[in-house]
């Protein structure tokens, strides 16, 4: 099996065995199938791009192709253990709304994405005065699809005004953890929620 | 119309949505692969309104090669040294399982004495079948288009009979656009005098160009817009300028009147109306409380459903439709639009995507 990156690791580590998991772009299923293989959970997809969703199906997934901005409304309250959202909350049309969905059809949420605050984000900025373009953040700014960047504080008060607790948290600097000064130091950060 | 080697009559009449019963009810059924030890690898093949049980044989009538031979077979999606495929053909048919044509108590063809069914009766017969054949419960039940209805109806009204459905190109309940196209075949079919209120079996003629208007129209149903347009265009057939009169000038002229007139060939009228008939009165919902997630509230199985992007039949909004309220059900659901330029008849064609979903759905 292909090694996952470092923040799908988290959060299969994370998972307690047997739950049933809702991965929201859950692109080739890389995840789903670790946890499959791993914690024997029940294992549900989201995903957008209908290839992704095939070869999630080819390897006997369930996976629905859609638009999380969309039809994640149609999941009824609390029908997973777990929803998961990696690297895609930047991509949603409302990370509020997003946000709000995570944790009503899961009674916990995990979210990963790149940090905008990372010094090389801020120093590509304020000395290069262009739009970064790093190892976190690779597509320039007109192909990109993160349109809701993000830095860890934003996220932290994004998660108190939903009244979202924040019950676990990881961050990371290419594939090393990072506790020290997240906002400034981590490129990514991977979060555990509930409603408190 | 033929008598099929391989059929059964089943032992209990079988009791009709319509409030009949169909006495003696003969299903028809070919089967491919071997049924292992513990009758755990069956997969039930469900067909589509004009299909058979010919899925992966050749065609008795017609000489061709079965429906989805590209799909079933040794080494094939759905692979027959694995799994062992039955494929029946529907009540109300005409390739040997009991329906207009066939022989009433009486001596003489039902014709329009036939009951009018529904697809949960063709189901009805089909797990029938099943229970002689002693398989309880099946690796997979699989269909497009009315197949992919058997298949649903399946797993909503026998939920213990199948550990995963697979739905192609299909829909829970027939459209008005979809009742409104097989109300016209139908009344091509009955405003042809050979038809004779159904009774032409011992008659001179048979309603052939009526049941020959209906498949041209139904058949421009099932092809889309941009495949005619590449197969046809505006070519004239045979001819180097139009003829100013009404001769097949166009080639989709030609090729519909081919496909109309080989369909009489194989097909009977009267089993045209009774099959459109049951898909118009199919509506999943309505036949559970008219929540369609209620439909699906006592299964366990896993389901598939695959639409396809140029089908404009039964379009992808159709299987959103079955995927949400499976979702609300809680269901184990996966759903892939896949991207063909075929039309509704993509899920019978080259589309090597198809083969991947169904190969590993499967597994």
């Amino acid at each position: 099996m292909n090694r996952l990156r470092p923040d799908l690791r988290a959060i299969a580590d994370a998972v307690a065995p047997q739950a049933r998991v809702l991965d929201i772009g859950c692109d080739d299923g890389a995840l789903l199938a670790a946890l499959r293989a791993e914690k024997q959970v029940d294992a549900r997809g989201l995903e957008l791009d209908a290839a992704c969703v095939e070869r999630c199906v080819a390897q006997g997934l369930s996976v629905v192709q859609g638009d999380a901005n969309r039809d994640l409304a149609d999941y009824p309250d609390k029908g997973f253990d777990y929803a998961i959202l990696s690297q895609t909350l930047q991509t949603t049309d409302r990370p509020d709304w997003m946000l709000d969905q995570l944790l009503r059809v899961g009674r916990q949420a995990f979210v990963s994405f790149p940090n905008f605050a990372h010094w090389r984000t801020r120093a590509a900025l304020l000395l290069g005065g262009r739009m970064p373009v790093t190892r976190a953040l690779p597509v320039s700014w007109y192909e990109t699809r993160n349109i809701h960047h993000v830095t860890i504080d934003d996220f932290r008060e994004l998660a108190r005004a939903k009244g979202a607790r924040i019950q676990r948290e990881w961050f990371f600097t290419g594939e090393k953890p990072r506790s020290a000064a997240p906002n400034l130091l981590a490129e990514f950060a991977v979060f555990q929620l509930s409603r408190s | 119309m033929n008598a099929a080697p391989n059929a059964l009559t089943l032992p209990q009449p079988l009791l009709l949505d319509g409030g009949g019963e169909l006495v003696d009810a003969r299903i028809a059924y070919e089967t491919y692969g071997t049924l292992a030890p513990d009758r755990a690898n069956a997969i039930l093949l469900c067909h589509a309104l004009t299909g058979d049980q010919y899925v992966a044989r050749e065609h008795p009538v017609t000489g061709k090669p079965g429906w989805w031979a590209r799909m079933v077979g040794p080494g094939k999606p759905i692979d027959t040294n694995r799994y062992f495929v039955i494929c029946a053909n529907v009540i109300g048919s005409c390739m040997g399982s009991s329906g207009p044509a066939s022989t009433a108590s009486d001596g003489r063809p039902y014709a329009m004495r036939f009951p009018v069914i529904t697809v949960r009766d063709m189901v009805r017969g089909l797990v029938g079948l099943l229970d002689a054949l002693e398989i309880g419960t099946l690796h997979a039940v699989v269909g497009g288009s009315m197949g992919g209805m058997q298949a649903l109806s399946l797993a909503a009204n026998w939920p213990e009979r199948a550990q995963r459905v697979l739905a192609v190109a299909t829909t829970s309940r027939h459209s008005a656009q979809n009742i409104a196209f097989h109300e016209l075949g139908r009344q091509a079919i009955m405003a042809d005098p050979a038809w004779a209120g159904g009774n032409y079996y011992a008659g001179e003629t048979q309603p052939d160009a009526g049941l020959a208007v209906a498949r041209m129209a139904a058949h421009i149903t099932y092809l889309s817009e941009a495949a005619l347009t590449k197969k046809f265009g505006r070519n004239l057939q045979d001819r180097e300028a139009k003829s100013f009169g009404f001769d097949a000038d166009f080639q989709v002229e030609s090729y519909l009147r081919y496909q109309g007139s080989g369909f009489t060939r194989r097909f009977d009228a009267n089993s045209y109306l009774y099959i459109t008939r049951a898909m118009d009165y199919f509506d999943l919902a309505e036949e559970h409380g008219g929540l369609l997630a209620d439909a699906f509230a006592a299964s366990q199985a896993r389901f598939c459903l695959v639409s396809f992007d140029s089908d404009w039949l039964y379009p992808t909004a159709e299987s959103r439709h079955v995927v949400r309220a499976l979702n609300a059900a809680g269901k184990a659901v996966s759903f892939v639009e896949l991207s063909a330029p075929y039309g509704h008849d993509s899920f019978l064609l080259d589309v090597p995507a198809l083969d991947r979903v169904v190969k590993g759905f499967l597994e």
